[in-house]
């Protein structure tokens, strides 16, 4: 995949402030976590990053790759997207079935419509109860879209930037589905409020009033803190399928 | 003058992309008088009228809302002119999707709501089909894949638009409207619609209110699609 670099421009917060951060630049391959309350700015930031503002968004950021300002066709076809995202919103409205929906989608991003079978088949993985090709879109619950989607950027989309939302929240398995979006050398940025996902990270940009107001790079410590944390997070998985299943906890 | 009319199903998003998209204009040097076209009563006006910007309202009443800002396009650039504009924006009522009053020379926008469905494009019709420029809101209530799709539905219809992804809340895509508009060239001489509008003038168009076909004149069509004349 092709080295890039995103860089991101600060501009202003909710009241008009200038960010503290004036510029952050994020390389190829590298993990940024971005933290702060809920109504900080974090999905603001990720908005920014997504549509390539160019002071043309409340904030008033400018996004950047490889030092320039990407040209608009970049910004909108999805054929020469740079940026997939796995969003908060991830409830399908469209009246299809799985695998027509996967194909229209790899027909929109100029690849081949046989992938469909790729990305369902990657989504099981990731998800307790098996996604069909022949389900209807709409009859899929939270986990199962997030998976699907999560398959769908890995397979399909495979873009050198990926944007992703609260994955904690998706009923997936959270890990594999960070290392599996993250693949070979990509950027990936990723709003948490989730300690291991926050500490899996190279840095982390942290949001206040809309505003980004400081950047941390994870300490020795805090890798040592996450390797205590992967432990708990195992634990804790191999518990909740347990009582998923139906068994008795030992 | 140039002249844009923006078109779009009920509740798809046209007066809040708007909002934003004039705003942007303004702060590009432009001076936009809003028209905007509506059948029994609007208070999109009051929203207008808080940019500042020379606004209007015509009620088409008991006619077709399309028909009606289509034989008052001359009165509306008129008007714009008076007010000292560059630009005149008409936002229509946008109801049967049968008719697409887009002049040749206008910029012709439709907006079209994601949450529709991916199917939604292939029902608009010439709204659609015969537009410049498609504007996609409500993006942020479905995934990026759905998005996708649903862009590739549009340009199966309309190969040729320019796609604007706009969220009227936020006001994204709003600068990149603004720039096509502020772009289109001026119009001169005489315009004709894009695309011809329904065929029939029926009764119930001029005041018959029995409902049974015996007391219709005209070009009839039964649901089968059997069509048939009536009358002298």
């Amino acid at each position: 995949m092709k080295e890039l670099t995103l860089t991101i421009r600060g501009g202003v917060d909710k009241d008009g402030r200038p960010d503290h951060i004036k510029e952050i630049e994020i390389h190829s391959g590298e993990i940024v976590a971005i933290v702060g309350p809920t109504g900080s700015g974090k999905s603001s930031l990720i908005a920014d990053i997504e549509q390539f503002a160019q002071g043309d968004t409340p904030s008033g950021r400018r996004i950047l790759i490889d030092g320039r300002e990407p040209d608009l066709q970049m910004r909108s076809d999805p054929r020469k997207k740079l940026v997939a995202q796995v969003s908060q919103n991830m409830h399908f409205l469209a009246d299809m079935s799985v695998e027509e929906f996967l194909r229209m989608h790899a027909k929109s991003r100029g690849k081949d419509p046989a992938l469909a079978g790729r990305v369902i088949e990657l989504a099981n993985t990731l998800t307790g109860e098996p996604v069909r090709p022949d389900y209807p879109l709409t009859i899929l619950s939270g986990g199962q879209s997030r998976a699907l989607m999560t398959a769908d950027i890995a397979v399909i989309s495979d873009s050198p930037i990926v944007l992703i939302d609260e994955i904690e929240n998706a009923g997936i398995k959270k890990q594999e589905a960070l290392h599996l979006l993250a693949g070979e050398g990509k950027i990936v940025v990723v709003v948490t409020h989730d300690p291991m996902l926050a500490l899996m990270s190279s840095r982390r940009l942290v949001m206040k009033n809309g505003g980004m107001t400081k950047v941390i790079s994870t300490t020795a410590e805090e890798h040592r803190v996450f390797k205590d944390i992967e432990r708990v997070d195992s634990w804790l998985t191999g518990l909740r399928e347990t009582i998923r299943q139906g068994e008795v906890v030992a | 003058m140039k002249l844009a009319v923006v078109a779009g199903t009920p509740g798809s998003g046209k007066t809040s992309v708007l909002m934003h998209t004039v705003r942007d204009l303004k702060k590009g040097g432009h001076s936009p008088a809003l028209i905007k076209i509506d059948c029994m009563w609007t208070e999109d006006d009051a929203r207008f009228r808080r940019l500042e910007v020379p606004v209007t309202v015509g009620l088409s009443k008991d006619m077709c809302p399309d028909h009606f800002a289509i034989y008052n396009v001359d009165e509306m650039l008129s008007w714009a002119e008076e007010k000292g504009a560059d630009v005149a924006i008409a936002e229509t009522a946008g109801l049967c999707l049968r008719c697409a009053p887009y002049p040749d020379q206008c910029l012709a926008v439709c907006v079209i709501d994601v949450t529709a469905g991916p199917n939604s494009p292939l029902k608009v019709g010439p709204l659609l089909t015969t537009a410049d420029v498609a504007v996609m809101t409500k993006g942020d209530l479905v995934s990026q894949a759905e998005r996708e799709v649903f862009r590739e539905r549009i340009l199966e219809v309309n190969s040729s638009c320019r796609i604007v992804e706009a969220n009227g809340l936020t006001g994204k895509g709003a600068a990149e409207l603004a720039e096509i508009i502020a772009g289109w060239p001026e119009i001169s001489g005489e315009m004709v619609l894009r695309h011809n509008p329904p065929l029939a003038i029926c009764t119930l168009c001029t005041g018959e209110l029995r409902v049974s076909k015996n007391h219709h004149r005209g070009v009839l069509r039964h649901l089968d699609g059997f069509t048939e004349y009536t009358g002298e």
